[in-house]
This record gives C-alpha cells, sequence and structure tokens, in this order.
C-alpha cells in the first residue's frame, strides 16, 4: 500500500505486511538524523495514538514495525482483512502526526575510559587505519552521533555518524564474552554493549553508564533518534563512577 | 502451594505469551514458543489463556507437588507419569498432594506446557513473566528451572469450577473422563515431511528465481543449532540474483531470513527485535505452533499461502480455542 501523505512536505512511505502479524512502514532507503526523527515522531504518534490490537511500535534507520495481534482484529471485524484495517489507521494517524513539530532531540552524554583493558581492540583500530591513539579517541569523540535504532540486545544503540577514518569491519571471529558497558567500532557504526554478551565489533573503550535495566522507567538509557556524544574520561574516573553505582 | 524441582531437565522455563511493548528498545518479545499449546493448556485449568506456564523442551523434568494441584499439559508428548502411573494429557487433571510429576524424554514434538489452575506466582518484569534467558530477568530468576528451586503457585478461585475439583480429587482414573478435555494434536502423529505455509516477504523477487523454485519444491531439515531464539534449516541455499543494499529494520515470529550462506533461519519466540539479512517471507501465524513442536532432524515442506488465506487459516485456528473456551465456562457454571 502506498501512500502519499496530505501535507505540503509530502512523506512518501510504504506500508507493507510483515507476515500476518506485523507490517512495515518504509520511509526511505537513505539513513539520515533527519530520517532517524522523522521515524521517531511516527513512532511516537503512533504509540500514543493506542490502537487497541498494536502491541508493539519499533523504530529502525528508515521504517517503523508496527506488530498487531490479528485475533483482536478479526474479532472485531471477521472477514475483513486486519493488515488493510490497520494499515488505513496508521495512514491517518500518520497524516496528522506530519503536521505536528517533532520534539527537539535529547542529547545524551556517554563518558568513555578508552583503550587500556577497557578498549583492547584501540591498537587493531589504530593499525588499520595508521592511526594513534589520541588520534582514534580524538576522531571517536568529535563527531555528534544519533541512534539509528535499538537492537541485537536490549537497550544495544547502532549509533550512526562514525568518521569515515574509523569505519572498521567486524572481526572475524566474534569474542564469546564482551564486557557490559563496552564501547565498539562495527562497520560503520559505533555502539556500546548493555549487557556482557558475545560480539564481533571492536572494543575501545567502556563506558560505567547503566545502558539498560529493567526495573527502570524507561529501561533503556537511549532511545530511536536521540542525539549522543561521547566524553573520555580518565580510568580512576571510570572506577569511581562505577563504585558511585553507575555500574548498577 | 508449589511445586519443588527435583530435576530441572535440558530447558524448562515460565513463559506467557510475550513481552509486549519494550521492542523499541530491544527487548525480545519471547514468551511461548507453541502458543497453541500454552494457550490451551490454562484454558482447561480455567486459566486466562495468557497466564505463565512451564514450557518443558525435549527432555522433561520432575516435580514433586506440595498440594493438590489441578493442573494440564499440552503440547509435545513426553508421556509424563505421576508416581509411575501415565498421566493423562490435554485436560484438566487433579494430582495429589506429595506426587511426583514427572516429565520424560519427549516422544512426539519438542515441547510441552504446563499450566496449573490459578498460575504460578512469578513477579512481572516490564509487563511479562516470560524468562529472558539471555538478559537474565523474568519468570523465575531469569533462568530455567534447576534441581531445588521451588516454584510456588496461586490459589484456584474456589468458585470457579465448583465440582470439578471434588469430581478429580478421587484418583488419577478419574480424570479420564473430565468434564472437558482437547483432542490431540494430528499433525504431530505423522512422521513429517510437515507442510509450513508461508507469506512471501521483502526480499521474495531479489532471490535468484532458481532458489524461489527450489525452496518450494525441496525439503528442509530443522538444524542442530535451533532454539527458541530461531531454527536453522538445513537444505538447498538460496542465493540472491545480486547483492543488495540492507538496511536493518524489524523482524517478526515466523520471519524467515537469509544470511550470506544461503541456509535460512526461521526466527522464533525469542528473536531479536530487528534484522539486517534479506527476508523471503514470514511463517504463517497459524502455522507457528507446528513449527515450534519440529525437534532438529524434522523435515519441512514451505507452501507459500496469500495473506488472506494466512487470517482464514488463523481464523480456523482461533475457533479452535474459542470452542474450547466455550465448553470450559458453560461446565464450569454447573
Amino acid at each position: 500500500m502506498k501512500s502519499a501523505m496530505p501535507d505540503e512536505k509530502h512523506i512518501e512511505c510504504e506500508i507493507r505486511p510483515l507476515g500476518d502479524r506485523a507490517l512495515t512502514i518504509e520511509l526511505g532507503a537513505t539513513v539520515s538524523f533527519e530520517m532517524a526523527r522523522r521515524v521517531r515522531m511516527l513512532a511516537d504518534a503512533l504509540q500514543a495514538a493506542g490502537i487497541s490490537g498494536v502491541r508493539d511500535c519499533v523504530p529502525a534507520f528508515c521504517s517503523l514495525t508496527v506488530h498487531y495481534d490479528p485475533k483482536a482484529f478479526l474479532e472485531k471485524a471477521p472477514g475483513h482483512s486486519p493488515f488493510e484495517l490497520l494499515s488505513a489507521r496508521v495512514v491517518e494517524i500518520l497524516s496528522r502526526a506530519s503536521d505536528v513539530l517533532p520534539h527537539p532531540a535529547r542529547m545524551i552524554e556517554i563518558p568513555v575510559c578508552y583503550g587500556r583493558e577497557y578498549g583492547e581492540d584501540i591498537r587493531t583500530v589504530c593499525a588499520a587505519h595508521g592511526l594513534s591513539e589520541a588520534e582514534v579517541i580524538a576522531l571517536h569523540t568529535a563527531p555528534t552521533y544519533f541512534v539509528g535504532m535499538l537492537g541485537f540486545a536490549p537497550g544495544f544503540p547502532y549509533l550512526a555518524g562514525l568518521d569515515e577514518r574509523l569505519v572498521t569491519p567486524r572481526r572475524a571471529t566474534p569474542r564469546p564474552r564482551v564486557p557490559r558497558g563496552s564501547v565498539a567500532i562495527g562497520g560503520e557504526h559505533t555502539g556500546i554493549y548493555p549487557f556482557e554478551l558475545p560480539g564481533g565489533w571492536h572494543l575501545i573503550g567502556r563506558t560505567p553508564l547503566a545502558l539498560f535495566d529493567p526495573s527502570r522507567d524507561p529501561p533503556s538509557l537511549l532511545a530511536a533518534g536521540d542525539q549522543v556524544r561521547f566524553v573520555p574520561i580518565a580510568s580512576a574516573d571510570c572506577d569511581r563512577l562505577a563504585t558511585e553505582g553507575l555500574w548498577r | 502451594m508449589a511445586l519443588n524441582v527435583v530435576r530441572g531437565g535440558i530447558l524448562s522455563s515460565v513463559q506467557d505469551l510475550g513481552r509486549w511493548g519494550f521492542q523499541r528498545f530491544g527487548v525480545p518479545v519471547g514468551g511461548a514458543m507453541d502458543e497453541f499449546s500454552h494457550r490451551l493448556a490454562n484454558l482447561l485449568v480455567g486459566n486466562d489463556e495468557a497466564d505463565a506456564a512451564v514450557e518443558i523442551t525435549l527432555v522433561g523434568p520432575a516435580f514433586t507437588l506440595t498440594d493438590d494441584t489441578l493442573l494440564a499439559v499440552c503440547g509435545g508428548d513426553f508421556e509424563p507419569q505421576v508416581n509411575g502411573e501415565r498421566l493423562p494429557r490435554a485436560r484438566p487433571v487433579m494430582v495429589k498432594a506429595g506426587a511426583t510429576l514427572d516429565f520424560g524424554r519427549c516422544k512426539r514434538g519438542c515441547r510441552a506446557y504446563l499450566a496449573v489452575s490459578g498460575g504460578f506466582q512469578v513477579e512481572p518484569v516490564l509487563g511479562s513473566r516470560s524468562t529472558f534467558l539471555r538478559g537474565g530477568f523474568g519468570g523465575y530468576h531469569g533462568r530455567a528451572l534447576k534441581r531445588g528451586d521451588v516454584l510456588e503457585t496461586r490459589e484456584t478461585d474456589p468458585a470457579l469450577y465448583p465440582g470439578l475439583r471434588e469430581r478429580l480429587r478421587l484418583s488419577l482414573a478419574a480424570s479420564a473422563h473430565p468434564p472437558w478435555a482437547a483432542t490431540e494434536r494430528v499433525e504431530l502423529l505423522s512422521p513429517g515431511p510437515y507442510a509450513i505455509r508461508f507469506v512471501r516477504g521483502r526480499h521474495w523477487e531479489c532471490f535468484d528465481d532458481d532458489a524461489l523454485a527450489r525452496f518450494q519444491a525441496s525439503e528442509y531439515r530443522v538444524g542442530a543449532q535451533s532454539d527458541r531464539q530461531g531454527y536453522r534449516l538445513a537444505g538447498p541455499p538460496l542465493l540472491l540474483k545480486e547483492p543488495i543494499n540492507m538496511i536493518s529494520e524489524g523482524v517478526t515470529f515466523g520471519t524467515i531470513q537469509v544470511p550470506p550462506d544461503g541456509e535460512p533461519i526461521v526466527l522464533m519466540a525469542s528473536r531479536q527485535t530487528t534484522g539486517g539479512y534479506p527476508r523471503l517471507g514470514e511463517v504463517v501465524s497459524a502455522d507457528l505452533p507446528l513449527l515450534a513442536q519440529l525437534p532438529p532432524g524434522a523435515g519441512i515442506r514451505f507452501q507459500s499461502v496469500s495473506l488472506e488465506q494466512a487470517y482464514a487459516l488463523l481464523a480456523q485456528r482461533e475457533q479452535d480455542l474459542a470452542r474450547m473456551r466455550q465448553a470450559v465456562q458453560l461446565q464450569a457454571r454447573r
């Protein structure tokens, strides 16, 4: 189902079924901060609409996936396609949402202790690009990143905006255990491991911040569409912040 | 009231129908693999069908019961026994205090669901009682059951089924004639290959024509490295016509994704929230319960259906459950 939204910006989107219990709204094919903000705004609008039978709205880089309970729709309107019914509602909500100005993005600063035992692959990244450790840190802390999506694990952000000089293909062999809080580079993204997890990204540092805590509301420090900056800290500060309970 | 765990089995975990509402933060939905059997087991003991049950995998656990317990077991056939006597399946059964309920090895299917009347006493985390094994939260302390655990159960509402408890109290044999029961899952009685229907997905047309023909003409086998997160399938590899530029996006229960090696993976209950591999299609909701019962080595033949057919199949499935729900409600008022 194609839909041109009736606003002056003419946001084009395409709504496709994702099986019989989800649909995906595709907004484009180019990853950008503007796209991430648009996806986030639409996700918020759909969430706020509280459509009965909708169970989840999942923003990604250029799309939004809406999970629904098909039996809720089949019970209400037997013989009608739940996908068609929900698509119509989605188009209606999105056309209204496109008139609303998005909230300014949140900016979240992430303290990072770079190198040493906190980021043992920093030397690999240095060697791959002919850079010194100080240069890698400078290039990694300079940009303002944005969260393209959360995925892989609860609270794991795929951060876009990595300097081209740091783009490094993933490790050939993933590590069975990456320490919690590890800040890493995987291809053109940088990310943070919220738990101890297996992973193939290059570890360049570690943050004492808790990225995910199921007892918090919301449970995740970051959300899609947020902006992120990395701030280097000394290892003593990292240990101090950790003992102050930020490791959690 | 509790079930004392004498043996944990390979993988026995508390699951409900999933942790919805947090996928935008990367939290997997999880929940029962075979939602149909899970819901049926709950219905049979008068619970809300979304209540938590124990999902039992391949080699089952053993419990001793501290109190008389009204329970039901649905799904794969483990030939469970109570003090050495065969426990009737797919119906409400009253098991006496002190008895040992022992699940053996799975004979048919690969997952059974144990529901107790009143439900299990575990605190919801992020709105769900499902165990998220990799994240270590939800269910019973965020992990699979093991020897020594005490899984508390909630009180059955005594007004809910006047007479039922009494009627089944006498002996296990009395449970052979309960006021209601479900029928056995017929599709599991066949040796396979099993027909699994799917709706064509986002990248269907990006695959090589031969590959698409092979996908529907060949038998795929459930790989040994299959788990609650995904089923790896062994069979003819599926290759793309040409490389495509993939941007990660949301996936669902039943998404058939194809990594570069060409061997498809079907995403199951504990799948990640997003994926970056090309998608061939999505298994229809009506066939996910059967797929969830197929153990490693089982053969599958995939059949393409339209989205409309997928909904019709699901509506039929739901009618079976609705009939059971009505039967329980009618009988329960007597």
